[in-house]
């Protein structure tokens, strides 16, 4: 079984870290996820830009409402996820139109990956 | 991260909101203050105990609040403090003000906030320290080193932009403290904006000289535009701040050799700058040009976008480049804009060329150091060496930073 681990934080706390608390970090976690790696437990790892770099799709009408931000309502949960390889926002809110065209309803946000590895696990 | 440390950036992240939030309540910025401080004591005290609060910013708001309210009374009819616990226990009420506090209500209270700083009586340098003081809450000592001045002097210099607003503000002209109507607020946020980029390029243009107190001021900056993003999320020009700074932040390792002189972007080793800055600042550029409106933050963005695309400096779109200044001298005409699309027209088509440009400029131009410098390397580039030493000797004595000095003493070496 694959799980995802869905990581929260509050991002003013984390912008407000200093380059050498946030290396520091990164650099406990690279301990772990390298054993995680060997054991062949690690799928792919990615850490988001902030919020403030996130588009919001909202599909519950049509056509889909296009809207700066990330995504807002505490109503609906996630349920899942892509990651697409665009050239720009642009392309990436073509795809989730399409995608939104084939399952109305709901949101996605768009955000840019700022650090992704692909850890290597495959079910 | 230690619990110490993690308690002091919460507090440093609460802060601008939470002092906003006080401020609208007691509408007087030294009492705002006190009542942060105070509540940031308590925190120290009640939460490595209790735990931390689910919303901190709501909790500082509501003790500050009640701390102050008391200093109010103590201050009108000396009646008693109420309890240690009275305060602690602010669970339930928390979360009842955390309800009545949407985001639309912090929004503008952190924008008034950061306006106050930017009264227009105040000279640019006293809004700077003022916003760097109360929005930020870097210490006096702190932003007296970023401006190179005794903490005596900057201490002083606070009280009396203080004071300036304070009267302002109980006069006929203070900011009011109701929500602001949607032209008011475009307007506020375009005077905010503004000051933001003042500090970064505060920072930004000391970087290089041995003191790294400038350079906290860039990522203060960059700090303050997110927040204010955070809070107006469809403003195209903000975002347009929010990338130039990010994407010339993102050169800051790049800019200045081991001795500390200037680096000029060709001559930069690109494999310095810092991707996730130019990846965060290129995905907003991209956002707020889905928007159609442009503005000069998103035009000097998509500049320096273009700097940033290029792997060598040949990659460099430099047409497009001259383009985006055109389009720049239209929306803010300034001869510091031209002296900078004569850099590109050099590229393009020539140095001749580019000195046809520059050299209209020298009226207005004739105090500035990067005229100078500019125009010695365009006539360096034509050989007209004589020129070319006049104009960097008037260069270097106009130089701010002695990181401009060696750049320009390095020209001079080259001329034979």
């Amino acid at each position: 079984m694959l799980y995802t681990l869905l990581c929260y934080h509050q991002e003013d706390v984390v912008c407000a870290w200093t380059k050498e608390e946030d290396d520091a970090v990164m650099e406990r976690l690279a301990v772990v996820q390298e054993r995680l790696a060997r054991a062949g437990k690690l799928g792919p790892v990615a850490r988001l830009l902030p919020t403030t770099a996130a588009t919001t799709l909202r599909k519950d009408q049509d056509p889909p409402l296009v809207l700066d931000g990330p995504f807002a309502e505490t109503k609906e949960q996630l349920l899942g996820f892509y990651i697409l390889d665009c050239e720009n926002l642009e392309e990436a809110l073509g795809i989730a139109r399409e995608l939104g065209a084939a399952n109305p309803g709901g949101s996605y946000e768009i955000r840019p990956v700022g650090l992704f590895h692909d850890g290597g696990a495959r079910p | 991260m230690d619990e110490a440390r993690w308690i002091g950036t919460t507090l440093a992240a609460a802060r601008p909101q939470a002092v906003a939030a006080l401020l609208r309540y007691f509408r007087d910025l030294d009492l705002a203050e006190e009542a942060f401080q105070e509540a940031c004591l308590r925190a120290l005290k009640t939460w490595p105990q209790n735990g931390p609060p689910r919303d901190a910013s709501a909790w500082l708001i509501f003790v500050g609040r009640n701390v102050a309210l008391d200093t109010v009374r103590r201050r009108a009819k000396q009646t008693a403090l109420p309890p240690e616990e009275a305060l602690s226990d602010t669970e339930d009420a928390e979360a009842a003000i955390a309800e009545r506090m949407d985001g639309a209500h912090y929004r503008d209270d952190v924008l008034r906030l950061l306006f106050i700083c930017c009264h227009p009586e105040l000279p640019a340098t006293q809004q700077i320290a003022l916003a760097l003081r109360i929005v930020s809450g870097l210490s006096v000592g702190q932003i007296a080193r970023a401006f190179l001045v005794s903490e005596a002097a900057m201490e002083q210099r606070i009280t009396r932009a203080k004071a300036r607003i304070a009267r302002a503000q109980s006069g006929e002209d203070g900011v009011p403290f109701e929500a602001p109507g949607p032209v008011e607020r475009a307007e506020r946020l375009g005077v905010v904006a503004a000051m933001i980029y003042l500090v970064f390029n505060e920072g930004y243009s000391a970087a290089g000289d041995a003191s790294n107190a400038r350079e906290a001021l860039t990522e203060e900056a960059i700090r303050l535009a997110r927040l204010l993003l955070r809070l107006f999320q469809a403003e195209p020009e903000i975002m347009g701040l929010t990338a130039l700074m990010l994407l010339q932040q993102a050169r800051a390792e790049a800019r200045f050799d081991r001795d500390g002189a200037v680096i000029l972007l060709d001559n930069q080793d690109r494999a310095l700058w810092n991707r996730a800055m130019i990846s965060e600042g290129l995905a907003l550029l991209d956002k707020a040009v889905r928007h159609r409106q442009p503005g000069p933050y998103q035009v000097q963005a998509a500049i320096a976008a273009l700097h940033a695309r290029a792997a060598r400096p040949e990659d460099t779109d430099w047409a497009q480049i001259d383009l985006l200044y055109g389009t720049l001298e239209i929306m803010q005409p300034s001869p510091v804009i031209t002296l900078n699309r004569a850099v590109a027209i050099a590229k393009l088509r020539g140095p001749e060329a580019a000195l046809a440009m520059v050299d209209p400029l020298g009226d207005r131009l004739s105090g500035y150091f990067h005229y100078h410098g500019v125009r010695g390397a365009l006539l360096m580039q034509l050989g007209r060496t004589r020129e070319a030493r006049e104009g960097f000797m008037t260069a270097i004595s106009l130089a701010t930073t002695a990181a401009e000095a060696a750049h320009i003493r390095s020209h001079l070496d080259g001329l034979t």
